[in-house]
This record gives structure tokens, C-alpha cells and sequence, in this order.
């Protein structure tokens, strides 16, 4: 009756990094495609270096400008990394009270899903009024409440979308509520969250930087490049616009990695099926 | 087969109340299985046998009525870990190795890790999937799929093995091997089945007892008698007496069904939880 399944793959570590060179290799080629053009419209058509530098020029920035853009840089990702943490961990306890509570479901979900749907970020200003301009938390205060609303969200919908036969078995089995969600719930939830981070990285990067140009001490990513464009030094502008660039999606990528450590089962499936 | 009956239904009904007024799922039940039976729960649509089943494993509770398990109330039974539950579709959980998802029972009852792992170990053997202890449930057929939910569901050695229409979802082959191997287990552990149903042709060639219901409200109409020998195999279902016993089922099937034919919309009035994909057209 067994039918012989070949064994699931294990995969070395020479695999792993020839799989993912081959993986990346079209989008490298695109990206390397995509500046090359971007330099030679710029000097063919010889755009004005305040409308549009090349790749080149901001490159040159990039260098020169290296250690006022990477203290800048850090305190950037300081915001960024409070904002992501306060607005996580909130949106999880949040996800987890609401889905637990039928009543709290029922109040405030519609309120969730409505607010996550204003534009969060036009309350900038108010935010550093309330904490302070000068004060780090301005900025990750926006970058929470930027990433609760989805993680909130998320978190519920993966908590409560469980197959009914599922809850069914565990009351056949007589399992504890708290059983249930160690078990069932919890990792039930886990790809949910996990997109939800995904996009809180995001979230949170735009957050922070925008809120910046609200108004921030000058050693931050927002105030170089509202500064920068002050002065017309436009390819030091855009040499930080690269460095908010990098930001995001360093983040987005160290999710990433971070599922596959906590889900193996869920990327081996997607990879699988 | 004598003693005192594992499960002893009396005058249980039940009634769900709903936006359309409440509706009686089932009503009058009077059931006795006897320790070792193999009872088949078989009805049209709505007739409340998936219910009736629940009833059986207090995952619902009846509207009068009593049940009683192993000379308990069921809820009791459920406390004492006393069922096995397999439904259509198989909950098997993609985050745990086919062996770590029938470990899953015995990780609740919080038996130490080596006894988990042997006892899990056995029941694999039983159901034949040994060599694919950790795979992960998407790497395995259908059919694997509930042969590991079976192994799931007798690793507590359970004194009742509730099974709600477990074959529904596969195909005819699969399902007819899927029988003969329910039986092998069944023969082996010597537990008492209730197994609910579509088809005429699994009811009669797997139980001891069929239960013939009707629906609107849910009742138990007949209690057909399977008297082919116990050992059964592939030339059982060529058997005359075998055939006579499928025309006795559908016979009575029909003698319940109300006069206007088809028995009406698939409205699942009794049947609540779990989203179920039916598979219609009986054969046989």
C-alpha cells in the first residue's frame, strides 16, 4: 500500500548559495541595466544636475559624504527599529486580546480596519509637537502607529482562521484554551504575522524618514535630504535617498530570513508545492 | 460481543435555533453499540447523522436526552480522553512531521517524550506509513493523509473511534483500499467504531450494524443487521448476501425519504463545523 516518496531534499550549503545566485542573477542584470540607461539618458540628453543626477554623480556624493550620511543613517535606523518594535509588539498583544474576546472583535476591529486605511503619516506634524522634534520618539511613535494597524489586523485574522474541524479535535481531545493556542493558534498565525512584518518594515522606514522632514535634528536621513535640496546639492540628496532605499529593504530581507528560521515548513512548502 | 454497551443513546434530540426559526436536527435517538461494534451512521443530507455523531463525542450537547460512554456521561468520556475523532478532512498540522502530528494527543495528556515517540512509532506501523514518519503532511496523497489521522486518532487507544465521513474526499479506489485497511485496524485494536457515511456500499461492507437515518428531524428509521462473515475482503463485495444487504440499506433509505423525491435542498441543517466537500453520486 506505501508507495516509496523520495526522501524531502537536503539542500548544502553550496546548493544553497549557487540556488540563490541563480535566483538573483536576472534582477542584478536588470538593476545594473536599469542605472546604465539611467547615465546615459542623463548625459546624452544632458539633464541638469538639480533636476536629475546620474547614477555616477550620486555615487560620488555617496563618498564623499560618507560619514555625515552614515551618522545620519544611524539615527534613522534608531527610530526606525523603536518605531517597529513598539508598533510589533503592540499590534501582537493588541491582535491577541482581540481575537481572544469575542466582545473586543466585535468594538474595535471595524475601528482597526478603518484606521489603517487614514493616512496615518499627515499626523506627522502632530506627532512632533506632542513628543518633541528633536526627540527620537516623535518619529518612531509614527512609525508604531503606521505598523500596528496591519500587524494588529493580521495577527486576529491568523489567530481566529483556524479550520473548525481543527478546534473540533482538540476538544476531543480535551485540550486546555491555552493548548489550543500553543498549538493551533499561534502557529496558524505565523504566516499572517510574518506579512504583516513584512510590510511593517516598510511602513515603518517611510514613517520615520517623512516624519523627518517635519522637522528633525540635522543628523537624520530626512532633514540631509530636505537640507540637501535646500542648497541644490541635489545628488547628496539622493546619495541619502539611496541610504533610506538600502534601510528598507535590509530590513524587509532580515524578515525574511527570520521566517525561514521561525517557519521552516511554511517556505519548504511554498518552495514544494 | 455482549457486556455492557459502550454507548447508550436515550431519547436524544437536538434542536438548533437559527435565523429561520429553530430547526430539529435530530429527535427520538434510542442507540446501543456494543463494545467491538462497527456502527455506520448512513442518511441523506441533513438527516443529522454528523451531528448525531458529535453528539456521541460532546462536542455538542444534546437538546433532552442522555448519552452515556463507558457507563459515564459523554462529557465525562471527553475529559477521560475516552475518543478518537477522524473527520472528512484531515487536520493534519503542516508545522509538525507526520510522527510529530500523531505525537500531538500524547503531547496533551503530557506523557514523557520517549513513551510519545514510541507509541507514535506504533501507531504509524499500524496504519503502514512508518517510512514516512517525517515527512510533512503536504508531502503526502489523500489517502496517506487520513491513514495518519487514523494513526492520530488511536494513539490514546481510545475506546471509540468517531469517524465522520473520513473517505468522503477520496476517490473510489482509494477509498475502497482505504476500507479494507480501516478493517485490518479495527480487527487489530478491537475498538468500537461509529462511522458516519454516504455511500451504501462502504456502510455495508465495513459494519457490524447500519444505521438508517431520515431527515427532517433526523431519525434513526432502521437498523440493518450485517450479518457477513467478519472476516472481510475484496470478494465480500461480490458476495449475494452482500448485495442484498446494499438493496436492504437503499431500500430503507428510500422508505424514509419524504414522498416528493429528491429529499429537498441541500440546506446541511444538521450538519454544523467543519466545511465539508461532499462527495455525491452513491455508487453500487
Amino acid at each position: 500500500m506505501s508507495v516509496a516518496l523520495p526522501e524531502p531534499p537536503r539542500r548544502t550549503a553550496a546548493a544553497w548559495v549557487g540556488s540563490g545566485i541563480r535566483d538573483w542573477l536576472p534582477a542584478a542584470v536588470v538593476f545594473a541595466g536599469f542605472l546604465a540607461c539611467w547615465e546615459l539618458v542623463v548625459v546624452v540628453f544632458q539633464v541638469k544636475q538639480f533636476i536629475l543626477p546620474g547614477p555616477l554623480a550620486i555615487a560620488a556624493a555617496w563618498r564623499a559624504e560618507l560619514p555625515a550620511l552614515w551618522a545620519a543613517t544611524t539615527y534613522t535606523v534608531t527610530e526606525i527599529l523603536l518605531g517597529l518594535g513598539i508598533g510589533v509588539t503592540a499590534g501582537i498583544l493588541a491582535g491577541v486580546l482581540t481575537a481572544r474576546f469575542v466582545a473586543l472583535r466585535d468594538s474595535l476591529m471595524p475601528f482597526a480596519i478603518a484606521a489603517n486605511s487614514v493616512p496615518i503619516l499627515a499626523f506627522a506634524p502632530i506627532f512632533n509637537n506632542w513628543f518633541g522634534i528633536a526627540n527620537p520618539l516623535s518619529k518612531a511613535m509614527i512609525a508604531a502607529v503606521l505598523c500596528f494597524f496591519p500587524v494588529m489586523i493580521n495577527t486576529v485574522r491568523g489567530l481566529i482562521s483556524v479550520q473548525p474541524a481543527a478546534l473540533e479535535l482538540m476538544r476531543s481531545y480535551a485540550a486546555s484554551e491555552l493548548e489550543v493556542f500553543r498549538r493551533v493558534r499561534v502557529p496558524n498565525a505565523l504566516p499572517f504575522v510574518f506579512t504583516a512584518l513584512r510590510l511593517a518594515t516598510t511602513l515603518a522606514t517611510i514613517g520615520a524618514v517623512v516624519g523627518e522632514y517635519f522637522g528633525a535634528p540635522k543628523v537624520s536621513l530626512g532633514q540631509y535630504v530636505a537640507t540637501s535640496f535646500g542648497y541644490l546639492s541635489v545628488e547628496n540628496a539622493w546619495a541619502a535617498i539611496v541610504f533610506t532605499a538600502a534601510i528598507g529593504i535590509t530590513l524587509y530581507l532580515l524578515v525574511v530570513l527570520l521566517e525561514r528560521l521561525v517557519m521552516p515548513w511554511y517556505t519548504a512548502q511554498a518552495q514544494e508545492t | 460481543m455482549t457486556g455492557a454497551p459502550v454507548v447508550e443513546l436515550a431519547g436524544v434530540s437536538k434542536r438548533f435555533g437559527g435565523t429561520a426559526g429553530p430547526v430539529d436536527a435530530l429527535s427520538g435517538i434510542d442507540l446501543r453499540i456494543e463494545r467491538g461494534d462497527f456502527v455506520s451512521l448512513i442518511g441523506p443530507s441533513g438527516c443529522g447523522k454528523s451531528t448525531l455523531l458529535r453528539i456521541v463525542g460532546d462536542l455538542i450537547s444534546p437538546t433532552t436526552g442522555t448519552v452515556t460512554v463507558n457507563g459515564k456521561p459523554a462529557a465525562r468520556a471527553r475529559l477521560d480522553r475516552d475518543y478518537g475523532m477522524v473527520f472528512q478532512v484531515p487536520v493534519l498540522f503542516d508545522w509538525r512531521t507526520v510522527q510529530k502530528n500523531v505525537e500531538l494527543p500524547l503531547e496533551i495528556i503530557g506523557s514523557p517524550k520517549s513513551e510519545r515517540a514510541a507509541k507514535a512509532s506504533a501507531m504509524l506501523a499500524l496504519v503502514e506509513l512508518s517510512p514516512f514518519a517525517g515527512h510533512r503532511p503536504w508531502q503526502l496523497s489523500g489517502g496517506m493523509q487520513q491513514r495518519v489521522a487514523i494513526a492520530r486518532a488511536l494513539a490514546l487507544d481510545p475506546a471509540i473511534l468517531l469517524m465522520d465521513e473520513p473517505f468522503g474526499a477520496l476517490d473510489e479506489m482509494t477509498r475502497e483500499r482505504m476500507n479494507l485497511e480501516l478493517l485490518r485496524i479495527w480487527d487489530r485494536t478491537g475498538t468500537t467504531v461509529i462511522f458516519v457515511t454516504h455511500s451504501i456500499p462502504e456502510a455495508v461492507f465495513l459494519s457490524t450494524r447500519v444505521a438508517v437515518m431520515s431527515a427532517r428531524p433526523g431519525r434513526i428509521t432502521h437498523m440493518v443487521e450485517v450479518d457477513l462473515p467478519r472476516e472481510r475482503n475484496v470478494e465480500t463485495r461480490e458476495m449475494e448476501r452482500y448485495f442484498e444487504l446494499v438493496t436492504e440499506v437503499r431500500e430503507a433509505l428510500r422508505a424514509g425519504e419524504p414522498p416528493a423525491g429528491d429529499g429537498g435542498p441541500e440546506s446541511g441543517d444538521g450538519e454544523p463545523a467543519s466545511a465539508r466537500v461532499r462527495a455525491e453520486g452513491l455508487s453500487g
